[in-house]
């Protein structure tokens, strides 16, 4: 009896509160349609309430986004003029005094409550959306996979080697809502039918969980993008690149812009991996050094086991050894923030200034 | 002593020689992680104090009507008079603070954007400070009467405001000085803190609760 009173009494205290909380939220936080005003031209209809952000991918307008919305990329700037209301706590980390003062707001913090004038970049009205067939899914060890899309109905999408696209990942079991993800494109930007990925497991991450429990060879994908900054510059200098892990994908991209454009610079490839079962796609990497026309392959192992007559150690060690000095030499890095970091700290070290350090950083 | 001196009494004591986080140590979290600028110390501080004197308030309700023991006698009839559900409070309490703080966040932004920009975005952070439901559940132990209850809430609020805005002070302060490299950050922040603790140790012989 006593049990039964405690359980209905909690049960009904807690379903009267959450009740007058759903009942608030209807209520009040009802802004009807609100208008978005995109570049002073084109003006698109939304329901209020909902992110910016959110808003704008709902029509087509794709911002990039490496969190999906969280407000932990800093990705998602668009320049706010109308509408946006103050700028909040958890966006003030990502802006500076310059982006601040030129009304540049984070687009996944902003929720629409009224009419709002956005300025959109125009290179990011430019980005698609693509509807892909999944063609190759395959192992390249134990916790990283390779996927080939190949685009529908013949469709074209027109990159330039080390930007990347956003994965739509649709709702599921792992994810009530669609979210996106950003992946390099790791296949060559002359083939505009297909996009290839490189994917690995992060451990409960939405978009990696799909991809490795769910997606089928056959299935349908949405892509979108291109986007990024990260591509060859024209110079005559020497190439470092760095890469780790599944920061090979850009790299390869790269390497196959080489071959097909006979780039004669020379360049070198330093790519690290902690044990042999790390390490992926070597074989394809290597035979860009018969393709490129002076292009060296240095994969490196942080605990190499026996038999490996590679180098040894972390890949800034490795680095280290190689690199005498830093004169006439630009650097692309891809990988995780770590080890970005430590890299680029190598690099100072060897006289390689900012401006000649070029790099893409997992959010 | 008349039951207005008894109230005075009760929220200076809150304040002061009992202060929720400079003698009890609850809410650290929002305390050592909110503290660095006086801005954000004032914004935090007033919504901590908004809700733990509403939730004070509404706790006690439902203690007095549904958890004390013999409370439902109201609902279930004489019966009841050795029901006693007190052990239920945590959870009822936590509930209690949870829907209260998303209410409020509501409204809030519904009714002024401007408060809801100064306040609304802490609210959030405090459903899960400590010193709220520590209120509510000292307010049982302490067999206070509904007036008293508000007033403990208010003084533990206020408290607990004037503990962050004074560590803010003292941090924004300390931007300059040269903090040892391994104290940096929450280090330094937690020797401050019992520093203050100490001073405010000086209050205590003054009032009793």
């Amino acid at each position: 009896m006593e049990l039964l009173v405690a359980v209905s009494i909690t049960c009904i205290l807690s379903a009267v509160l959450a009740a007058l909380v759903v009942l608030a939220d209807a209520a009040l936080l009802d802004y009807g349609e609100c208008a978005i005003r995109v570049n002073g031209e084109k003006e698109i209809k939304v329901k209020g309430g909902g992110a910016l952000l959110a808003a704008l991918m709902d029509h087509k307008i794709f911002i990039p986004s490496a969190c999906g919305g969280r407000g932990s990329c800093g990705l998602c700037k668009l320049k706010v003029l109308e509408g946006g209301g103050q700028v909040l706590p958890t966006e003030e980390p990502y802006l500076d005094e310059e982006e601040l003062a030129g009304n540049v707001r984070l687009s996944c913090q902003i929720k629409v409550r009224n009419d709002i004038v956005v300025e959109v970049p125009e290179e990011l009205l430019r980005v698609r959306e693509f509807v892909t067939t999944v063609e190759g899914l395959t192992d390249l060890n134990y916790d990283t996979k390779h996927i080939r899309l190949k685009l529908n109905n013949g469709d074209e999408i027109r990159f330039t080697a080390g930007q990347y696209i956003q994965f739509n990942v649709p709702a599921y079991g792992g994810s009530r809502e669609p979210v996106y993800r950003a992946y390099s494109i790791a296949s060559p930007a002359k083939d505009v039918t297909h996009v290839d990925l490189v994917v690995r497991l992060v451990p409960n991450g939405i978009c990696t969980t799909y991809v490795f429990d769910v997606l089928k060879q056959g299935d349908q994908v949405l892509i979108n993008g291109p986007y990024g900054d990260f591509h060859l510059r024209d110079t005559d200098a020497e190439i470092l690149f760095v890469a780790g892990g599944s920061g090979i994908a850009p790299i390869l991209s790269m390497l196959h812009e080489m071959a097909e454009k006979g780039i004669d610079r020379k360049a070198t490839f330093f790519y690290g991996a902690g044990t042999l079962r790390d390490l992926y796609l070597v074989e394809e990497t290597k035979a860009f050094e018969e393709s490129v026309p002076d292009f060296t392959f240095v994969p490196t192992l942080a605990r190499p086991e026996d038999g490996w007559d590679g180098e040894a150690g972390l890949v800034t060690e490795v680095l280290d050894r190689h690199v005498a000095d830093g004169k006439d030499k630009e650097a692309y890095l891809c990988g995780s923030p770590g080890m970005i970091d430590a890299v680029v700290e190598v690099l100072h070290g060897k006289g390689i200034t900012d401006d000649r350090i070029f790099y893409d950083k997992f959010a | 002593m008349t039951p207005g001196q008894n109230l005075f009494v009760i929220f200076f004591a809150a304040v002061f020689t009992n202060n929720i986080l400079l003698t009890y140590f609850l809410g650290m979290c929002p305390f050592l992680g909110c503290s660095r600028e006086v801005k954000t110390a004032l914004g935090l501080g007033t919504a901590v104090i908004f809700v733990i004197t509403c939730t004070s308030g509404l706790n006690w309700i439902v203690y007095e009507f549904f958890l004390r023991q013999g409370a439902l006698t109201w609902l279930l009839g004489a019966g009841a008079e050795t029901l006693d559900l007190t052990y239920l409070r945590f959870i009822i309490f936590i509930v209690v603070i949870a829907a209260f703080v998303q209410f409020v966040e509501i409204v809030i932004e519904r009714v002024s954007l401007r408060l809801y920009y100064a306040l609304g975005v802490f609210l959030p952070l405090i459903t899960v400070n400590c010193a709220i439901l520590g209120v509510s559940l000292f307010m049982v132990i302490r067999d206070y009467s509904f007036l008293s209850a508000v007033a403990y809430g208010f003084g533990s609020g206020v408290g607990w405001a004037l503990a962050i805005v004074a560590m803010a002070g003292i941090r924004d302060r300390m931007k300059k000085a040269n903090v040892p490299h391994g104290l940096e950050g929450p280090g330094i922040t937690l020797i401050i803190a019992g520093i203050m603790a100490l001073a405010f140790m000086g209050f205590s012989g003054i009032i009793k609760l």
